[in-house]
């Protein structure tokens, strides 16, 4: 494993000098313009900026992960033979995804796969489902409500996100449950004769993962629908358009870096959630992230989980590609 | 905004409900904390009680929870503003041509699911801190400062290229034509501009390392912090004293968020006083010379 280790304190180094050297390269060409970059933060607050961002992007973003996909294809072996001649390079983990264990009779591992499909779906379902749900108090918020009802939406909005993302799972267990409210009113208004089990049909779980991620869809929609022109959308009214010509010729268009970030930002937390399944799951929920938790600590299968986990991250970076795509829009456009 | 009645009273409709469904669940748990019944129960009230709130102060796992969480968010604010300072500064200076490489790369953990931020942290340092004999690095809290550092800090970055991209750096060169040294207009000028998104960015660090979960729960190892052990008891079983804790987060929310509009409307009447006698003054010399020819 000495390799590796070369590896991690090599790429860096590398990097830096590719840096210097292409500064010294635009500096020959006469491209680069102003002082050079000691000369112009100095010694000390350059070397400052060097470390620091040095290390973020090798030792806290770039090496991590690549460590964990490195992980996901070697086999799971116990700590003396890692590095020996059996630590070799393998696809087990993802065939095991795929096909589940060796010994099994099954053609396909459908446990797994349902529930990763069934949260890629849900994660969907639920993102579509926020955007309607926020775009008309986004659309009021930024164009007709008054300082003062702002500021007070405003604060009550943000109100339930101080309070922890299990406290608010937990909150929806008590509200569902079946001796709870909802099923208390339910039963008083004769709709059901005995309580509903909302927490065993996830229905509990879609509405906490709904709930826990109102305020990311909310706020990059306000914030890209509040930089819209009032004049524009009067200036539609006036010449006749009806309502949802402006909305959907005239506001979303404008919009659109808002809502693909609030989208790409429901999409990755909903999908990634770990707190709401873990609270809000049935005996029965598939949800996929328990599945990965528990590959590392009920399995410890460390080499599966980092597979799993790099399955997970591939699904969410293709998703924001397919939205950039789908909007045109480029990443520095919608993580602003 | 002129719109028909019907239009109207359906908007009404929805804000209601819309608020109902965002504050019900608090108002769920802020009655089951002082309900009696063993189980969070909101109807009937059955009677009136603080022992759910003394049955969470004697909690110990949970206090030392607390604790952890409160030094964990305070190391997280020390390493990701400066993180957060450094990455906007480089932003504005790196080369045209890799600017978009590195905001994808110093961008991309906030894109990217929590869980796996925790798990390649802990991967990564696993093998690092065993190859190099560090193995005292790897501890808990030092994995969990890590792992919420990535994401921690770019939101911090985000935050402070904001307020850098409106830097005039006339201010900077006019320094240095005074015979100012470079850290001395790091010191005096730059920092004191970023100040108020420096401090934003603080507490947003801590609020977010303080109730994050997805990434902890992994790079936490054998420690435990507030979020943690609330997942291990939330998951054993609802008692009331969860409600509890909801509650008093809730009311520091609100009592933080007073606190917060107090200190603006001060301080915005303040600079609005400090303009007003700016203005003044420069009246009463504008009136005290003659006017300039108007050409």
């Amino acid at each position: 494993m000495s390799g590796s280790l070369a590896f991690v304190l090599g790429l860096p180094l590398a990097v830096a000098l590719a840096f210097f050297a292409l500064a010294a390269h635009e500096r020959r060409t006469g491209t680069a313009t102003g002082p050079g970059f000691f000369q112009r933060n100095g010694l000390g607050v350059g070397l400052y900026l060097i470390i620091a961002v040095g290390f973020w992007a090798f030792f806290i973003i770039l090496l991590p992960q690549l460590a964990m996909v490195d992980m996901s294809f070697r086999p799971k072996l116990p700590p003396a033979q890692m590095g020996g001649p059996k630590d070799v390079y393998t696809l087990e983990n993802y065939r095991y995804f795929l096909f589940g264990s060796t010994t099994s009779t099954d053609a396909w591992n459908w446990l797994h796969i349902k529930a990763f499909l069934l949260t890629i779906g849900v994660s969907i379902a639920i993102t579509v489902l926020n955007f309607a749900i926020c775009y008309p108090l986004a659309f009021h918020m930024a164009q007709s409500a008054t300082a003062a009802r702002l500021r007070i939406l405003l604060l009550l909005l943000i109100l339930p996100y101080w309070v922890n993302e299990i406290l608010r799972a937990f909150a929806f267990r008590v509200l569902l449950s079946s001796g709870g409210i909802i099923n208390q009113m339910l039963m008083g208004l004769g709709l059901t004769s005995e309580p509903v089990d909302f927490l065993g049909a996830d229905i509990g779980l879609y509405m906490g993962l709904s709930y826990a991620y109102l305020l990311m869809m909310i706020f990059p929609l306000y914030n890209a629908i509040e930089s819209l022109d009032k004049n524009q959308v009067e200036a539609a009214r006036d010449l006749g358009a009806p309502w949802w010509h402006i909305h959907a010729f005239i506001v979303m268009p404008h919009a659109k870096p808002g809502i693909a970030s609030g989208c790409t930002l429901v999409f990755m937390l909903t999908a990634g959630a770990l707190a709401a399944p873990l609270v809000l799951g049935g005996p029965r929920t598939l949800w996929f992230t328990p599945i990965v938790y528990d590959r590392f600590y009920q399995a410890f299968n460390w080499p599966q989980g980092a597979a799993y986990a790099f399955i997970l991250l591939v699904t969410c970076i293709v998703f924001v590609l397919l939205v950039l795509k789908a909007f045109r829009l480029s990443l520095g456009e919608i993580t602003r | 905004m002129k719109a028909d009645p019907f239009q109207r009273v359906l908007f009404t409709v929805y804000i209601v409900v819309f608020f109902l469904y965002l504050l019900g669940p608090l108002a769920v748990m802020g009655v089951s904390a002082f309900n009696t019944p063993q189980y969070p129960q909101v109807w009937p009230i059955e009677g009136v009680t603080l022992d759910w709130f003394a049955m969470l102060f004697a909690d110990q796992d949970m206090m030392t929870g607390l604790r952890m969480s409160i030094w964990i968010g305070l190391l997280v604010v020390a390493i990701s503003v400066p993180i957060g300072l450094a990455g906007a500064i480089v932003m504005t200076q790196i080369q045209a041509r890799v600017r978009s490489a590195y905001y994808l790369v110093v961008v991309s953990p906030v894109l990217t699911p929590g869980i796996i931020i925790g798990i390649s942290t802990v991967v990564f340092w696993r093998q690092f801190t065993g190859q190099t004999g560090t193995r005292f690095l790897y501890d808990g809290v030092v994995l969990t400062v890590l792992g919420q550092a990535s994401f921690i800090s770019a939101y911090c970055m985000l935050i402070i290229l904001a307020r850098l991209q409106r830097f005039d750096r006339a201010q900077e060169e006019a320094a240095l034509d005074l015979g100012a040294t470079y850290p001395q207009v790091f010191r005096h000028i730059l920092l004191p501009f970023l100040k108020p998104a420096l401090a934003s960015a603080a507490v947003l660090a801590f609020l977010s390392s303080f109730e994050n979960y997805n990434t902890t729960t992994f790079s936490i190892l054998s420690d435990k912090t507030l979020t943690t052990v609330l997942a291990g008891r939330v998951r054993q079983g609802s008692t009331p004293a969860i409600s509890a804790l909801a509650v008093i987060i809730v009311a520091a929310t609100i009592l933080g968020a007073i606190a917060y509009e107090v200190y603006k409307r001060r301080a915005d009447a303040a600079a609005a006083r400090r303009q007003r006698a700016a203005l003044a003054e420069e009246e009463a010399e504008l009136s005290g010379t003659p006017a300039p020819a108007m050409g």
